[in-house]
């Protein structure tokens, strides 16, 4: 009996009994549709995972001030002022496998343009670095802050994507004012959107200036209370707050070293953000950085290190596996129903053969042979499951649209979804279909045309 | 010498039930020549159904020799038996089997799926059409099994079995399930496909009047040839135009 002939008979007989046949399938369907949605589901959570771990900048690292809980004393991160812009250069410089290092000191205030305010997630204060670090390269509009408006504290800034909206209203806001605790900063530039992070954090809701304008001009940064100390010396320090660069700078006078209030020794930044040059020398920056900064730090052998470094990418990393993990577990109950649901395929089958035994006995006297049998009742189970995968993959793919579009929950169309559907209905239909087409082929001719 | 169509010898069929052997077929040997009309009558449990199914390839017995169409049957193995039924042998049955919610046409081009030799779709659907304009339903072909009489059902079955142009139709008790004119009517049909096809027909059957329209009567008794008779048959043909006398009374 040849393919399309065998495929024609099963068409035929599955017509013959459309009921059943729909609801003996409705299992598989329902598997199917679960499965695809779960993976169109899954690989959309993972897709925006990802999209948001090259968005938070590739391969960063942090290196935080204070050690991690260490001997059963933790001053917690940031309780001690360890971290300087001089070890974020000399990591740049010392350490080969760090492509890029900013210096971060954040602030937590209200900003105001004319009549509007409004407090942004972060204020962040870095240099130029900053951009190159989280991969941030193409401005909206305007430019970066240069290296010299780092060391003139100058107060300017760059504005993300959420502050234009907020603040703004969509206008251009290149060249306005605005103020940070009544420092007005002129806006220089517009960062590209970047959307939500891994922990779900506004990326855009970003005020970008130079690190030692928010350090040293606006209050409520962790820098800010430092000036207080020693205004006095601050003309004699300046030249170590800013080594490397002092010919730059303006000899100060008195009554400007007045007017500007420098440090004195807490030239610290709150953290430093690094990136490896590649994903696999994560592991060997960390190395570097450590052996550097304890150095630097002059930590002796065996004391613990007075900063921690914390591999972002890892974080995210541990976030996407989780989910990966959740998708899996969902996953693996769907081919269970897909199981039940084979099971199903097979009880039916099997009274399918009882009842249509004295069908076979005919078959067979009008010169079927056991494996045309076999064949013809494996075709149909193969062909309902596929059928019910067809039917399953549409319902499952619909599903996905109607989570994408109620719970705005990224979901993304996958090939390998609807290929392994396919196979995994067909396969079904063929386990279970086996057993039930294998008994029917083992009939004796005579008994079956005698079965009432 | 050419062999008959039909030659036994000494066939024996034993059934065992648990430890007991149940001889059903005691020896049994016969010839039927091609174009015979044969008639398998003897009382009930005589082994008549067990001969038919042992001559129909459907049984094999346990010991003689059975050649069919110069084929010896009791050395083909299961498959080969299948190919025997499906080219040289047509069945109908006493309760017609024909497929539930399966088309006339659909039914008698059936067995041509299980036809080795590449048969056309458009060659099937043709000598099925032709087979059931033979048996006088030209205008029934689309009707399924529940939408014809029981005389159509049979006349459908016998378009079936010789759908593959076998050279031998066996039926078994073939108007059981017929009153007395659906009867004639198919005694009618087989005697058509008899005389016009050159088709050998064996039928096993209880009826006298059946039987009377053979033109060979073989009776067994107990597993052996009682009697083996040629005889004149009846006509069923012109009984069956005439309309049955209960309803020309009625
Ligand atoms: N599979 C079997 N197992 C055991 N005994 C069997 C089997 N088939 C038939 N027999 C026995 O063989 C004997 C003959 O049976 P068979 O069906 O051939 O009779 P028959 O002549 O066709 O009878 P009837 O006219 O009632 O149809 C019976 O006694 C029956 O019990
Ligand atoms: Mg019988």
């Amino acid at each position: 009996m040849t393919f399309a002939k065998t495929l024609r008979t099963a068409l035929r007989a599955l017509r013959r009994n459309i009921t059943r046949s729909a609801l003996t399938v409705l299992g598989i369907v329902i598997g199917i549709a679960a499965v695809i949605a779960m993976m169109e589901i899954g690989k959309g959570s993972s897709g925006a995972i990802a999209k948001t771990i090259s968005s938070m900048g590739a391969n960063n690292l942090l290196v935080l001030p204070g050690a991690a809980a260490s001997g059963g004393v933790s001053f917690g991160g940031g309780s001690t002022l360890t971290l300087t812009a001089e070890d974020c250069d000399a990591i740049l410089r010392e350490c080969p496998a760090v492509k890029a290092a900013a210096p971060l000191v954040r602030a937590r205030t209200q900003v105001i343009y004319k009549e509007r305010n409004w407090v942004p997630q972060s204020i962040v204060g870095s240099t130029p670095a900053y951009l190159e670090v989280r991969d941030w390269s193409n401005l909206t509009e305007g430019e970066m802050f240069s290296a010299a408006d780092v060391r003139n504290a100058s107060r300017v800034c760059l504005v993300g994507q959420t502050i234009v909206r907020e603040l703004f209203q969509g206008r251009s806001p290149v060249g306005e004012e605005i103020r940070l605790q009544s420092v007005g900063f002129r806006v220089v530039g517009v960062l590209s959107q970047k959307g939500a992070n891994a922990f779900g954090q506004d990326q855009d809701d970003l005020v970008l200036a130079p690190w030692t304008t928010i350090k040293y001009r606006v209050s409520g940064s962790s820098g800010s209370g430092a000036a207080a100390g020693g205004s006095a010396s601050a003309s004699s320090t300046s030249n170590s707050v800013f080594p490397g660069a002092p010919s730059v700078f303006p000899a100060t006078s008195a009554a400007q070293a007045l007017d500007k209030p420098m440090p004195v020794r807490f030239a610290n930044v709150d953290q430093i953000l690094v990136a490896a040059a590649s994903s696999p020398e994560i592991r060997s920056a960390m190395a570097q950085i450590t052996d550097l900064l304890r150095e630097r730090h002059r930590a002796r052998p065996g004391e613990p290190e007075d900063f921690s470094l914390r591999d972002m990418t890892e974080t995210a990393n541990a976030l996407s596996s989780t989910t990966t993990m959740m998708t899996n577990l969902l996953l693996a109950v769907a081919l269970i129903s897909l199981v039940v649901g084979g099971v199903g395929i097979m009880n039916i089958m099997l009274v399918s053969v009882t009842e249509r035994t004295r069908e076979i006995g005919l078959r067979m006297a009008v010169g079927a042979r056991a494996r045309d049998i076999l064949l013809q009742f494996l075709t149909e189970a193969t062909v309902l499951c596929l059928l019910g995968g067809l039917l399953g993959l549409s319902l499952g793919r619909g599903a996905a649209i109607i989570v994408k579009q109620l719970l705005r929950w990224p979901v993304e169309a996958s090939l390998e979804a609807v290929i392994a559907s396919i196979a995994v209905s067909a396969a079904v239909g063929i386990v279970f279909g086996f057993y039930p087409a294998w008994k029917a082929s083992r009939l004796d001719p005579i008994e079956a045309l005698r079965y009432e | 010498m050419p062999r008959p169509l039909i030659q036994l010898e000494d066939i024996r069929r034993t059934f065992h039930v648990g430890d007991i052997d149940v001889p059903v077929l005691r020896g049994i040997t016969l010839c039927i020549e091609r174009g015979e009309m044969v008639a398998l009558t003897g009382p009930s449990g005589s082994g008549k159904t067990t001969l038919m199914n042992t001559l129909g390839c459907l049984d094999r017995p346990t010991s003689g020799s059975y050649w069919l169409d110069d084929e010896e049957i009791t050395r083909l193995t299961k498959d080969g038996r299948a190919r025997v039924r499906n080219r040289k042998i047509g069945f109908v049955f006493q309760s017609f089997n024909l497929l539930p919610r399966t088309t006339a046409l659909e039914q008698v081009m059936m067995p041509l799926s299980y036809t080795a030799s590449g048969i056309t779709d458009r060659e099937a659907r043709r000598r099925a059409e032709d087979l059931l304009v033979m048996v006088g339903l030209s205008e029934r072909m689309d009707h399924t099994p529940s939408q014809l009489s029981g005389g159509q059902q049979q006349r459908v079955a016998i378009a079936r079995a010789l759908v593959n142009r076998p050279p031998v139709l066996f039926a078994d008790e073939p108007t059981g399930n017929l009153d007395s004119r659906t009867t004639l009517e198919v005694l009618a049909m087989l005697q058509r496909v008899n005389a016009e096809e050159g088709i050998t027909i064996i039928v096993v059957t209880h009826d006298p009047v059946v039987a009377g329209h053979t033109r060979r009567n073989i009776r067994l008794r107990d597993g052996l040839v009682e009697s083996d008779t040629a005889q004149t048959p009846l006509l069923a043909g012109v009984a069956a135009a005439a309309p049955a006398p209960e309803e020309a009374a009625a």
